[in-house]
């Protein structure tokens, strides 16, 4: 059984990238374009792991993570930043928001790849 | 694992150009004197999203120039900075100068160096007026080896809560080098207080792998600050690692070597879904929330396949009109209910096609805001209507024309701010861009309150150009010569406007698009140009005539009425032409069949006539029989043959028959002059 | 699909001498054989209901609906003057497809589909019959018969066949 991925990102080219490597490496992906859409559908199912981008129009991934960290379904799962902020503020606030973690940008595929299989296996 | 990430350049692409539009647009709304956060927010993201991408497509000319244009929106977003004018001036160019990468980026060339050169040292030269951001530059502290590190790792109660997991940390430790640990369990633990998902379990670790701190402290990077760690470096001469109760986690190469064999097992099924779930080349779905991008060829050829749809439902509705109602009534019905099946979905799958009007007018600001600059004058932009809706196709060739009258009012008709407060106007001009719709048309103004036409100087270089021109001529007919060939009025050839492209060209590009343009002017108020425009060029509500055994599909939008007149309201002009009085006004007249000099079989008595009017001008055409009002789809004449004099195009009727469709506007230009003269 | 254009799949995929060979599809005008390359040959049909165009030329039939195009149809006995001018259930029409345009021609009949080595076509004569020799790429010679060879697709291009516009005839 594969595990199910929500990934966030408004940009539509990360979006794919990150979908595709995921499913290339055999996960299950859902694709959301902004923290809202994600919030929505992380309600209606249970994912093993959720990237979001930091910045998104509608629903930024800060509240996103905040948001589902009060989702019992959420309390303990894996939620990944993605991020082209490396500074020590910005992963402040990640972790503040409930944050397990995050990759910066940019990432190719065999990071990504490598970060989700220590996470999730 | 290898993937090939040139599959998402062209969605790259697309969305950072967009990116770079949304900055744009954004950029020029900004008013450093109200700053809008929202606004800065937007135009911090494109350039965030077009940074993060281009670094992970390995576009890094890209990344590297975007990269400073983000730490100066950052700054600009924090109010670390503020925002003034030249900040934006910067801000659009290196938009510009991102849009040149982009598009070096994408075709694979060089990109323009001197541009990008000039501008990044613009950038960095901003940057450093306030030293802090630039000098941000971490200082790297200088990298520690030791033979082996010594960790104490004791997790906060609420690690889990974060989603974190210290079997990955440790199991990520171990895949460094043989790792041993030793639990320390929490003093403080009480059963009473303890929650069962706190984390209450600490380790003191020692891991035998000669690498630098920061990979040690890189694995403790999500946890730092949920956890108290200690590291401790192990030189090769220190004592080999406590020995008591020993819990070997993990070895070093197992954990390594299993996701290794997982991932190229699973690869190959991956890789197929991951095909089957990539969109097509060059179509890049935008998400879930409710947009999709698609090739416009394949909407045309919906919109073919809807057109042959309509055809054979018309078709089908002539043959059942032979039909007994009683005895066909299901059949009667059920093509009743096709038929109005066929014109929703023809109606939905036009407005596929339609843009917002915005997709042109969003171009304006920037260029009004470059052009301004350029000559020194002061102009306010509005836009009204900007969400009305045209045909794509429309709005493309919208465009050009549109540009040129905008630069056109901007470079003469806007005065500089000495001449208008001379003239007692305030030193802003204005020029307001408007669009709506007007019955089954779009209406376009470009109305600015410059210095207007100047009869004199278009009198007078009408005839120097050796036109045909008299001082009695009306104003609007004076106002009309601009749209002759080779007319220019600027005193100065300056290169806002520029060579070679004139009004006459402006007014081919719409006339090609069946619309029309019209011009008022008053010297010293401004000039109002009004273009008129179909909704759409594949679909036409015509009404459909016969001549003889001919039929003509006449566009409904230039049907004034149909009459019919008596005898002696038709009377001969010289000899040659005729007008028919229509209530008070005489109209030139003109038989259908004469025009297409086609033989007519029936010789009618041509006292029936449809009134058409285009530019201002009417026309009474004389037809044998109006057969109805019904949607065509508009076909060319030129793809196989030619242009026909007099049409616009043909279409199918019902019966399969080609009909041709009359050309309002080229019927009234070449017909009511040569009459009025 | 034709029987013209199946032949012209069922000959694709021979050797090298054989590519040589080229097949026409002939047809009469009056006493005249033309053959014209069965690549440029789309179909063949009857002669249906044409919408007149105006400011055309008589040889100018006018346009049909060819399954939603719209196609010019050009009346070669009238243009080269050349057999009897009726239309009845007899009166065929080769729809020729030229590259980037689709015209149909009205022949006086279609003969067949012919074979022809390089060796069996002759230059062309200085003289012509209906059509103008700088249009003739060759005479076949068959047996009895003689067939003249037509770049169609140069012929109808020509400008006096008055098909297109003079700016897409500068493009083509």
């Amino acid at each position: 059984m594969s595990a199910h991925i929500l990934a966030v990102d408004d940009s539509a080219s990360m979006r794919q990238m990150v979908a595709f490597t995921l499913k290339a490496a055999g996960y299950e992906v859902t694709e959301a374009e902004d923290g809202a859409v994600a919030l929505g559908l992380a309600k209606q199912g249970k994912y093993k792991l959720v990237l979001a981008d930091v910045n998104m129009p509608n629903m930024d991934g800060l509240t996103l993570v905040k948001n589902l960290r009060m989702l019992p379904d959420y309390r303990f799962t894996p939620l990944l930043m993605l991020t082209t902020e490396s500074t020590p503020e910005k992963k402040a606030e990640g972790k503040a928001a409930g944050a397990t973690g995050w990759l910066v940008k940019p990432f190719n595929p065999e990071q990504l790849i490598a970060t989700i299989q220590k996470v999730i296996g | 694992m290898t993937l090939d990430l040139s599959r998402f350049h062209q969605t790259f692409f697309d969305e950072s150009f967009e990116g770079l539009d949304t900055m744009e647009a954004a950029l020029l709304q900004l008013d450093p004197a109200a700053v809008d956060a929202e606004t800065i927010n937007t135009i911090f993201r494109a350039a965030h999203s077009i940074k993060g991408g281009s670094g992970t497509f390995g576009f890094t000319a890209v990344a590297s120039f975007t990269h400073l244009l983000e730490t100066l929106l950052d700054q600009m977003r924090s109010g670390k900075r503020v925002i003034t004018a030249g900040n934006v001036d910067l801000l659009l160019k290196s938009s510009d100068a991102v849009r040149e990468l982009l598009h070096a980026a994408k075709e694979a060339r060089q990109a323009n160096v001197e541009l990008i050169a000039h501008h990044q040292q613009a950038l960095e030269a901003a940057l450093a007026t306030d030293g802090s951001a630039a000098a941000v530059a971490e200082a790297e502290p200088t990298p520690e080896v030791a033979d082996g590190w010594r960790i104490r790792f004791l997790p906060q109660p609420s690690l889990f809560r974060s989603g974190n997991e210290p079997m990955r940390i440790l199991r990520e430790l171990a895949s460094l080098g043989p790792l041993s640990a030793e639990p320390v369990l929490d003093a403080s633990l009480t059963l009473v207080d303890s929650l069962p998902e706190d984390a209450h379990l600490g380790w003191q670790l020692t891991l035998a792998a000669p690498v630098n701190e920061a990979v040690v402290r890189e694995v403790f990077s999500w946890v730092e600050d949920e956890c108290t760690l200690v590291i401790e470096s192990i030189k090769a001469v220190a004592e080999a690692p406590p020995g008591k109760p020993q819990l070997t986690v993990i070895e070093g190469g197992k954990g390594r070597a299993l996701p290794d064999d997982r991932r190229s097992s699973d690869r190959r099924s991956g890789e197929r879904r991951g095909d089957a779930a990539a969109p097509a080349n060059g179509v890049a779905a935008a998400g879930g929330g409710g947009s999709i991008r698609v090739p416009t060829e394949k909407i045309d050829l919906l919109i073919n396949l809807v057109g042959e749809l309509v055809i054979t439902q018309a078709m089908l509705a002539q043959q059942a009109g032979v039909l007994d109602p009683t005895l066909c009534e299901k059949l009667l019905a059920g093509l009743g209910q096709l038929d109005r099946n066929t014109r929703q979905l023809q109606e939905s799958v036009m407005s596929i096609r339609m843009l917002p009007m915005d997709f042109v007018f969003s171009r304006f600001p920037r260029l009004v805001h470059d052009l301004a600059a350029k000559l020194g004058k002061q102009i306010r932009l509005d836009t009204i209507g900007a969400d009305t809706e045209l045909d794509k196709s429309v709005i493309e060739k919208i465009a050009d024309p549109l540009t040129h009258l905008v630069r056109n009012s901007l470079d003469h008709g806007i005065e500089s701010a000495e001449e208008r407060i001379a003239a007692g106007k305030p030193a802003e001009g204005s020029i307001t861009l408007k669009a709506g719709h007007r019955g089954g048309n779009i209406v376009i103004e470009i109305i600015d309150d410059g210095r207007g036409l100047n009869r004199e100087r278009i009198l007078a270089k009408a005839r120097s150009n050796g036109l045909d021109v008299s001082d009695s001529m009306s104003d609007s007919d004076v106002n009309q010569l601009i749209f002759a060939p080779g007319f220019s009025t600027a005193e100065v050839v300056t290169d806002v406007s520029g060579r070679g492209v004139g009004m006459d060209v402006v007014k081919k590009n719409i006339h090609a698009l069946n619309g029309q343009v019209d011009l008022a002017s008053k010297p010293g108020k401004g000039t109002h140009i009004t273009i008129r425009l179909p909704l759409t060029l594949a679909i036409l509500d015509g009404m459909s005539i016969a001549v003889g055994n001919e039929v003509f599909i006449v566009p409904l939008a230039s049907v004034v009425e149909s009459l019919q007149a008596r005898r002696e309201d038709v009377h001969t002009v010289g000899g040659a032409g005729r007008v028919v009085r229509v209530r008070n006004e005489m109209v030139p007249l003109m038989a259908l069949h004469d025009l297409v000099q086609l033989p007519v079989t029936s010789a009618p008595e041509h006292n029936l006539f449809i009134l058409i009017e285009s530019e201002g001008r009417k026309l009474a055409l004389a037809v044998d029989e109006l057969l109805g009002q019904q949607q065509v789809v508009v076909k060319s004449l030129e793809s196989n043959y030619r242009r026909v004099p007099y049409m616009s195009g043909a279409t199918i009727l019902g019966d399969g028959r080609v009909a041709l469709i009359l050309d309002a506007a080229e019927l009234v230009r070449r017909t009511a002059p040569a009459l009025a003269a | 699909m034709t029987a013209a254009t199946e032949l012209v799949h069922t000959s694709q995929g021979r050797s090298a001498i054989e590519a040589m060979v080229q097949e026409y599809l002939t047809f009469t005008l009056g006493e005249e054989e033309y053959g014209v390359d069965i690549l440029k040959v789309q179909e063949i049909r009857g002669y249906d209901t044409i919408t007149r165009m105006p400011d055309a030329p008589d040889f100018i039939k006018g346009v049909i609906n060819l399954r939603g195009t719209i196609v010019p149809v050009v009346d070669m006995r009238i243009k080269f003057k050349l057999g009897k001018v009726v239309y009845d259930e007899f009166t065929v029409m080769i729809i020729l497809n030229l590259g980037r345009r689709v015209v149909g021609m009205v022949v006086d009949g279609v003969s067949d589909v012919m074979q022809l080595n390089p060796d069996q076509i002759r230059p062309a004569p200085e003289f012509g019959g209906g059509v103008n020799t700088k249009y003739i790429t060759g005479l076949g010679a068959l047996e009895q018969r003689m067939l003249i060879l037509v770049d169609i697709e140069k012929l109808m291009s020509a400008t006096d066949m008055q098909l297109m516009d003079v700016q897409a005839q500068a493009l083509q």
